[in-house]
């Protein structure tokens, strides 16, 4: 079976509009969470978010891009174009390579500023792109047209895992001899008031703090971004010379059958087990779990006890860096790989931000608040979606 | 007002619960209702609508919340508290 490696890393979210920037970030466990810079604000109960600030779209793409591409279209064109640059990938006729992206949103901030114009402003009329921008599959449409990417180019959507199962359908791909080459991760821009008052609804949403794993933990708070590495087939990556960042080892997706929105030991548990079976690895080899650490009291302790089950009482240490870059739901699983790249290639484990005391349900190595030293071999992304779906990947040194 | 109140904040839940409003006693708890989690957050935002009010309620930390919602008398207890806030 054929070996799958990443070449190159890109991303925009809260902490920074690139990868060494969200790299340093991550070390100084700084917050990128703040108060919300959107429309109506004043009408939600919560406030918080992990925003893009400073963003300027008209600085990285043309006229056409610009006038076609909703927030989370241009975050995804962004990142791929760092990844592709880091990459040095060369496309060919692009035909054997493509291009996987997760969203659960799509053009959430494009219908949201129609629905705004038509419902409260008494317009008659809205922008002619509306449907291309709003669409879930822009972001990876419009990464193919920028490199010229020419084989399988869709979309995923699975709420909160999206990146994850995007991401473990290219290494599938290629590690079945189908594509040589993948532009995969996810984005997402949610960060608008309809987006946030529909998340309010559910009342899981802090409008503090996002606290992982702390017994003083009240919830999520959002973030908006995106990620795409490249995925390629390891031999062709190092016939040309190219770095590889890490190697893509295993990846397993299940479904919980049970319930919409409350997460499942049993579920998350199968997903965790199910990549270290793929990727032919024990639980003792894993050195660090990036967990997907919401911060709302249900996944937190479910997490912990389906880490505990796969696990037993040896568990590696654990973080979810959700804390600093808030909750991506559909790019959250792409920004969180590049914890576990930081954690392969410069021995640094992400810490778990915001952290004020143990939680004594469960007994968690979960980096507290500061950044720590260590070497891993291997390292695990968990994402739990609501409906139920759990995905997880496993990455080794490259 | 207040009979009707609590009429109307039973009917909601035993609608919720898909019970007869007869088997909802003010007594009842929302577990030996059947309601979870989600049917809670559904209760919640039926009451909202119906009494024009906003319900304090983190389903991440019930307790913290300032707002009993264990029973049905708890419950009626806090809508009339918020519904007073609101004529105040």
């Amino acid at each position: 079976m054929r070996r799958v490696v990443i070449t190159g890393a890109g991303t925009v979210n809260a902490l920074a509009h690139d990868v060494p920037g969200t790299l340093a970030a991550m070390r100084a466990g700084r917050c990128g969470i703040g108060p919300l810079d959107i429309a109506d604000v004043d009408r939600l109960s919560v406030r918080i978010g992990g925003q893009v600030r400073g963003w300027d779209a008209a600085a990285h793409l043309d006229r056409a891009a610009l006038s076609g591409a909703d927030r989370f279209a241009q975050f995804a064109l962004v990142a791929a174009a760092q990844a592709m640059r880091e990459s040095g990938l060369a496309v060919g006729d692009g035909t054997d390579c493509g291009v996987v992206l997760g969203t659960a949103g799509g053009g959430l901030i494009t219908q949201d500023d129609s629905y705004r114009a038509v419902y409260a402003e008494g317009k008659s009329r809205v922008h002619p792109l509306t449907v291309p921008k709003l669409m879930q599959n822009a972001g990876a449409s419009h990464v193919s047209m920028a490199h010229g990417i020419r084989g399988p180019v869709f979309t995923v959507s699975t709420a909160c895992a999206s990146s994850n199962h995007a991401m473990g359908l290219a290494f599938q791909m290629i590690r079945a001899g189908a594509l040589r080459a993948v532009l995969t991760g996810g984005s997402e821009a949610m960060l608008c008031f309809g987006g946030i008052k529909a998340w309010e609804g559910l009342r899981v949403m802090s409008a503090r703090a996002c606290r992982p794993f702390s017994r003083t933990r009240d919830g999520m708070v959002q973030g908006e971004g995106a990620a795409v590495f490249v995925f390629e087939e390891r031999e062709a990556a190092l016939a040309r010379g190219a770095r590889i960042l890490a190697e893509v080892v295993g990846f397993a997706m299940t479904s919980d059958a049970g319930d919409l929105v409350a997460p499942s030991v049993d579920g998350a548990a199968r997903a965790m087990a199910g990549a270290l079976a793929d990727a032919g690895l024990a639980p003792g080899e894993v050195g660090y779990i990036n967990a997907h650490g919401t911060g709302t009291a249900a996944n937190d302790r479910t997490e912990a006890a389906a880490i505990a089950q796969v696990f037993g009482a040896a568990a590696p240490p654990v973080s979810s860096t959700k804390a600093m870059h808030g909750h991506l739901i559909g790019g959250t699983g792409a920004v969180e790989l590049l914890a576990c790249l930081m954690a392969l290639r410069d021995g640094i484990l992400a810490p778990t931000i915001g952290h004020e005391e143990a939680d004594p349900d469960f007994a968690l190595d979960v980096v507290p608040n500061t950044a720590r030293a260590a070497r891993v071999e291997v390292a695990l992304s968990n994402a739990f979606a609501f409906g139920g779906l759990n995905a997880v990947l496993a990455l080794r040194r490259g | 007002m207040h009979m009707h109140l609590r009429d109307k904040v039973i009917a909601i839940i035993a609608e919720q619960a898909v019970l007869d409003v007869s088997d909802v006693t003010m007594d009842s708890t929302l577990q030996s209702l059947g309601i979870d989690s989600l049917g809670l957050v559904e209760a919640i935002f039926a009451i909202e609508e119906a009494f024009d009010i906003s319900i304090p309620f983190n389903a991440n930390d019930p307790a913290q919340s300032g707002f009993d919602m264990t029973s049905v008398a708890a419950i009626v207890h806090a809508v009339e508290g918020l519904v007073a806030q609101k004529a105040a």
